[in-house]
């Protein structure tokens, strides 16, 4: 079984790219891929214990895609954690800059980590950027 | 002795099956068997790929009054 080293790089809060970023982490990570993904920006927000979970869809699809029974894209992403071995991090610096702290984010989720981390355990892989 | 199990996937989308069979193997003794039914063609042509990757086996595969039948069993 060949394991691909996978690393998605989340930054934007409309649904069409949170719910594909959560279907690559997801269905990476059963496939028994090495993914990890980096939470910042837009998609950050998502994460903190009880914000929204619905995200505005960004076009015609995202628009279809909600009257449908999809997979939420936060329910993909624990999944990712629970059903693969997928690490899921915040952005330090988009911590900073929300105030946000450790204990605010989902239970899922590492610990904050910066750029040079994750550029560096990325090394040899891919990178994703939704 | 090996256990027959249903998966219920219907009327979900990608990837939607795949994690219900996902957590049904998690529960799975070694030799059992599960039937996910799905009406996702997505999934119906994702599911054995993964089936292939993980390295279980695909018992079966085939679409039934527009229902996938997919049997997967657990071989480790």
């Amino acid at each position: 079984m060949s394991v691909a080293k996978i690393s998605i790089m989340v930054i934007s809060g409309s649904l069409e790219r949170l719910q594909m970023a959560a279907m690559v982490a997801s269905v990476g990570a059963v496939s028994g891929d090495q993914v990890t993904v980096f939470l910042s920006m837009n998609a950050l927000p998502y994460f903190i214990k009880g914000h929204s979970a619905t995200a505005p869809a960004e076009g015609a699809f995202g628009r279809t895609m909600e009257g449908k029974n999809v997979p939420p894209f936060l329910e993909l992403f624990q999944k990712a954690t629970e059903f693969g071995d997928a690490k899921i991090f915040p952005c330090s610096m988009a911590m900073d800059v929300l105030s946000a702290k450790g204990e605010d984010m989902e239970p899922y989720l590492g610990e904050p980590i910066g750029l040079t981390k994750f550029l560096t355990n990325a090394e040899g892989g891919q990178i994703l950027t939704f | 002795m090996a256990e027959n199990k249903i998966i219920d996937g219907r009327n979900t989308f990608c990837p939607g099956p795949l994690m219900e069979l996902i957590a049904g193997m998690k529960q799975a003794s070694v030799g059992d068997v599960l039937e996910l039914l799905s009406t996702d063609d997505g999934s119906a042509a994702d599911v054995p790929a993964w089936v292939s990757k993980i390295g279980y086996e695909l018992l079966g595969h085939e679409k039934v009054e527009g229902v996938w039948h997919i049997k997967v069993r657990k071989t480790k």
